[in-house]
């Protein structure tokens, strides 16, 4: 336990990290490049957000960690067990109880209050990055606002599906002024991202940091005719009856039977055990 | 009448080198102005200058803007800039990949510049797109190809929707007709001059080739060594030149 500094990371990297977190909030979408560190796990497996974890540990804090909306798969409980070796924290798999969500690609169903940070994982921070191959032009574009190219994804979308097909990562307009991607969570999330809590992206590979401060306007990019639509399947949950949270299809056998449950385990579990969701 | 564009002592050096030099003209609501020379004489120099890709070392591009009337476009901000560049400008390449987006659709390439300006309602995106593609001769059924099925001479004219459909008022070419083979070429002048004559353009025009000149260009600015050596009426200057360069031009082209 000795052997490491608190939380992995030396104080020195720790600030460096604080920094670029401050400049994110205080341009909310803005993606601030920071001296990412080689992390003792493959890029991919959440890099950025650990490091932004580890920046904002405290060593009261409660640590919880999502992968997929689950707490048990094997990204969670691995970037879980690390934080309980290198910073000691209390860990849990109960949303409320947590004051640190560190995520992949979930927005927790139960509402995130003020006392808690979430912490994404992001692959691939530039929204603008499948339609404009060169670094320089898309700072360019997003320091002029020129985002004509990100409808024009869109459109691509309604013209070969009939309806704007993008189902993750879905871009967003935050307070009027940068696009951002919001990490691949389903568009269903994407109006959980107006919320009370501080949202802190980092994505490791790429060296960027970007922050939606609490209360923020998040606007799901859309057209008039076409408006923004956080589809979900049309089905209860199989195990708790839910009606209002993201489900995972489950094939069950291999004559296509198939379940739809909550993608959230903690809150199908809680719903089920009768807790207050 | 005010000039659309007034150029006014134009320099670019490549380090040691000359670019263009010192190149004044002006240029009137409706006009087609075409700009010939040999290869390095300058005139892609010139027109990126004029267009905004590359700073000139000194000189004045003063354009006549919509809302403020004549302005120096190169002490203009890059936002200015943009939007003059998506809005009252057009830019239209001698390679199609170069203007368009190969793997968006036809239709997604028209609207890119509409979109670009606030256009959010797909359907009068769609129906615009639609037009356009009519007015350049491609049939709406392929409105959701991708330029890279298209052939050479149909990415050109797309090419060109794209940049028309937001009205222009001035349109930069470089060698519009380049790599085209002549049958292909003769449509296309003749779909280009339409364009440009029912919608009042005014235009400037690259070329090494005097054919498209005489058929497009109203007046005719003869090109050498980053200098203009001749300028005057199209005709005037195809059949009384009066450089020596210019008459050499003009006796090297071959009559079939």
């Amino acid at each position: 336990m000795n052997a490491y500094n608190f939380a992995y990371l030396d104080e020195q990297t720790k600030r460096m990290i604080r920094r670029a977190i401050l400049k994110g909030v205080a341009v909310p979408g803005y993606q601030v490049p920071f001296a990412s560190r080689e992390m003792p796990m493959p890029y991919g497996w959440g890099t950025g957000g650990v490091q932004v974890t580890a920046a904002c540990l405290t060593p009261e804090d409660t640590l919880k960690v999502i992968d997929q909306g689950a707490d048990d798969t094997t990204n969670a409980v691995s970037i879980r067990k690390f934080f309980e070796k290198t910073a000691g924290v209390a860990v849990t798999e109960k949303t409320g109880e947590a004051t640190i969500i560190q995520t992949r690609h979930r927005i927790p169903e139960q509402t995130l209050t003020e006392d808690q940070i979430l912490v994404y994982q992001v692959p691939i921070p530039e929204p603008l990055r499948f339609l404009e191959p060169s670094e320089v032009e898309t700072r360019k574009m997003h320091a002029l606002e020129d985002y004509g190219l990100m409808h024009v994804k869109l459109y691509e979308d309604i013209a070969r599906h009939g309806e704007i097909a993008t189902a993750y990562a879905y871009p967003v307009k935050v307070e009027g002024r940068y696009v951002m991607d919001p990490s691949p969570i389903p568009k269903f999330d994407n109006p959980k991202l107006e919320s009370a809590a501080l949202q802190l992206f980092g994505a490791g590979r790429e060296q960027r940091i970007y922050a939606v401060p609490p209360y923020t306007k998040v606007v799901s990019l859309d057209f008039d005719d076409y408006p923004f639509d956080p589809s979900k399947p049309a089905h209860p949950c199989a195990l708790c009856g839910a009606e209002d949270s993201y489900l995972d299809e489950v094939i069950t056998d291999d004559a296509g039977s198939r379940m739809f449950v909550c993608s959230d385990t903690d809150y199908c579990a809680g719903r089920r055990e009768g807790r207050d969701a | 009448m005010t000039p659309l564009l007034n150029v006014q002592g134009l320099t670019k050096r490549y380090g040691g080198r000359i670019g263009c030099a010192d190149v004044s003209f002006q240029l009137y609501p409706g006009e087609v102005l075409g700009i010939v020379g040999e290869s390095g004489s300058g005139k892609s120099t010139l027109l990126n200058c004029l267009a905004g890709h590359l700073a000139p070392d000194a000189g004045q591009v003063i354009f006549d803007t919509r809302s403020d009337g004549p302005r120096d476009v190169l002490t203009m901000s890059e936002p200015e800039r943009r939007m003059l560049g998506r809005t009252d400008w057009a830019f239209v390449h001698q390679n199609p990949r170069d203007g368009l987006r190969m793997r968006i659709s036809a239709g997604g390439n028209v609207g890119e510049r509409l979109m670009a300006v606030g256009a959010h309602h797909y359907g009068a995106i769609r129906e615009k797109a639609t037009d356009w593609l009519g007015r350049v001769e491609i049939s709406a059924a392929r409105i959701d190809d991708r330029p890279s099925a298209f052939s050479g001479g149909m990415q050109q004219r797309l090419q060109i929707a794209r940049n028309l459909v937001t009205g222009p008022r001035l349109v930069f070419m470089d060698e519009p007709t380049g790599g085209l083979d002549v049958s292909v070429q003769a449509r296309l002048l003749d779909l280009i001059r339409g364009l440009v004559r029912r919608m009042g353009l005014s235009a400037i025009v690259v070329t090494h080739d005097l054919a498209v000149v005489r058929l497009l260009a109203d007046r005719l600015m003869v090109m050498k060594d980053g200098h203009v050596i001749e300028t005057g009426l199209t005709d005037q200057v195809l059949d009384d030149p009066q450089a020596p360069y210019t008459q050499l031009l003009v006796s090297s082209v071959l009559q079939v």
